[in-house]
């Protein structure tokens, strides 16, 4: 296993009077992609949250690079290089698609090279380029999402359930853009509930019940044994679509 | 496009655009002008109107007027639309930044270089009036900037808290006004370049031979020029980017790397500045300042940030121009309803859009 560019240790976070994270241990791998896998509930969404400082953690740290960010405002996280992709996608309907893009790249100006890459990554980012935002299908809002992302390089996506809702074409094509930022070397902790999908991408995996992580390993092992699956997350492979 | 996504259009095109159903008569041109663009209706509405009731002449000069008095209401609304549409803050303190302008720029005009003012020549006059327009700008945009820190900062996310304490800092500044300036009116002579009217020529049919007051000429182009070049600031720059993204969800806006807090504190100087704009270019058009004259419009203000959608710009200029209008006509035709006419613009406009004219935010 490559050295971990992202650290958890013994997190907790609360979200108003709730406890979420009991002590969350995990370490995302440099340059993989780790699956965090868990029943709804379980407080994968919250992980990331709170690994990007959108919620207050309580206890434990959290260290990127080595350095710990645990605290810290979440632009400050943010501009280390950690680029986070929220279940709701967090698009901004009423800009355009280019304004979307032109936010994302916070240098202030985009690579013209990396934007011809993402046009073939995501055709549709091309083709509604002057749309409202707001305009596109879910499919097209989750390429858009995940293309504002990786804008600029970063060291670290932190994506939260890419597939929800989507069409299962649709599911294939943002596969197939993973893979492509997998062979990129970008480091990529993805909150998942369809399995397929993480088995077909993942490198590494975690699985969090209850606010803690129950299991870590490789999700190739994991993808072998079903009666694990089944007593990590409650379904059988065949079920857990 | 594919066939699929030309029938999804065309569904999602009729869901929001019911008059689709009328076809393509006049009928169904008229009902996608109103729906599609109601302030351009409800402006050339309220200025058709009044013609029938009103002879031609008159009607000129009241329009004048009345575009004059609404870009001003939108210099000083625009700000708190910005404000409110942003930073989610209900500043009711916003009416002492009207008045502090207004103080700072007399200061200018009346004590600083009163001599420049009372000349007739318009460039010597300008000696004095940018000076006091600067200047009202900077007073209110620094105190904007104090008052932000101190009194805003701690109660961002809670609009009762909001209301408290941005009547209590209303208070505190006024008091303060009143501390530095004193406790009565102070007259603000309009420097002499800007006294005064043009006379249309003859030859222009209608309108020929009616005097146009400068200064109210002069505050139309000035109200056009703040409305571009915000208009190009929201739309053209990457500031105008972060804003319009800030107004949507700024939780994604801090995500992606930027101090939305820092954001927040400029738009609220910048607000302020434009309030203290409005209050100088105020003070030269009424001729006579008091502390409370912030407070005295900030019924108009909040008239015109609602009708306009709240965080919008467009909205705010388009509604201070209707709320400018109604009080002319209506004052004119019958004084004493000018004031309710106002208000039963918001109420109307309200019932046919509960959003305003063009909303920015969802409420």
């Amino acid at each position: 296993m490559s050295d971990a560019i992202l650290t958890l240790s013994g997190v907790s976070a609360d979200i108003d009077q709730y406890h979420i994270l009991h002590g969350v241990d995990l370490e995302v791998p440099a340059g993989e992609l780790t699956v965090l896998l868990g029943r709804n509930g379980a407080g994968k969404s919250t992980t990331l949250r709170t690994i990007m400082g959108l919620t207050t953690v309580t206890a434990g740290e959290v260290r990127f690079r080595g350095e710990p960010i645990t605290g810290q405002p979440t632009p400050r996280i943010a501009r280390q290089g950690i680029a986070f992709v929220p279940e709701s996608m967090g698009i901004f309907s009423m800009l355009t698609v280019r304004e979307n893009m032109v936010l994302a790249a916070v240098s202030g100006r985009m690579d013209e090279q990396r934007l011809n890459w993402i046009f073939d990554l995501f055709p549709p980012i091309k083709k509604f380029w002057d749309r409202p935002a707001g305009n596109l299908s879910g499919g097209q809002k989750q390429m858009l999402a995940i293309a504002r992302a990786v804008i600029e390089p970063r060291e670290l996506l932190l994506v939260d359930e890419p597939t929800k809702g989507l069409a299962p074409a649709i599911i294939n094509d943002l596969a197939d853009a993973f893979e492509q930022l997998k062979s990129q070397n970008v480091s990529i902790l993805l909150v998942e509930q369809n399995f397929n999908f993480s088995r077909r991408l993942g490198q590494s995996v975690a699985v969090m019940s209850d606010g803690k992580i129950v299991h870590r390993g490789s999700m190739a092992d994991l993808a072998d044994n079903e009666e694990q699956q089944h007593e990590l997350l409650g379904l059988g492979l065949g079920e857990h679509q | 496009m594919s066939a699929l996504e030309k029938t999804l259009d065309n569904k999602s095109a009729r869901r929001e655009r019911p008059w689709k159903a009328l076809g393509k008569g006049p009928r169904a041109r008229f009902a996608a002008f109103r729906e599609e663009k109601p302030h351009l209706f409800l402006l050339a509405l309220m200025m058709l109107v009044p013609l029938f009731m009103i002879n031609p002449t008159t009607w000129a000069v009241l329009t004048i007027s009345g575009l004059a008095m609404g870009a001003m209401v939108f210099l000083m609304a625009s700000g708190m639309t910005l404000t409110f549409g942003l930073m989610n803050v209900l500043n009711l303190a916003h009416g002492a930044f009207i008045s502090l302008g207004a103080f700072a720029g007399a200061t200018v005009l009346t004590v600083w270089l009163n001599g420049y003012s009372g000349d007739s020549s318009l460039l010597v006059n300008l000696v004095a009036i940018l000076p006091a327009l600067g200047f009202a700008l900077a007073v209110a945009g620094l105190v904007g900037l104090l008052f932000e820190r101190l009194v805003i900062k701690p109660v961002y996310g809670d609009h009762l808290k909001q209301i408290l304490v941005t009547v209590g800092g209303s208070i505190i500044l006024l008091e303060l006004i009143q501390v530095i300036w004193g406790p009565n009116e102070i007259p603000v002579p309009r420097p002499d370049a800007l006294r005064g009217a043009f006379i249309v020529s003859d030859a222009i049919p209608l309108i020929g031979g009616i005097a146009l007051e400068k200064y109210r000429l002069i505050a139309v182009l000035l109200g056009l020029a703040v409305y571009g070049l915000m208009t190009w600031v929201i739309d053209r720059t990457r500031v105008g980017v972060l804003i319009r993204a800030g107004v949507e969800d700024r939780e994604m806006v801090e995500v992606h790397g930027y101090r939305i807090r820092l954001l927040f504190l400029g738009v609220f100087v910048a607000g302020s500045a434009l309030a203290g704009l409005g209050g100088a270019m105020w003070a030269m058009y009424r001729e006579i300042i008091t502390a409370h004259m912030g407070d005295e419009l900030m019924i108009s203000v909040i008239v015109v940030i609602i009708l306009g959608g709240l965080g919008s710009i467009k909205g705010c200029f388009y509604g201070a121009i209707l709320v400018g209008l109604i009080n002319l006509y209506v004052g004119f035709l019958e004084p004493r309803l000018a004031a309710v006419a106002t208000v039963g613009l918001m109420v109307g406009v309200l019932m046919w859009r509960p959003q305003g004219l063009i909303p920015v935010i969802k409420v």
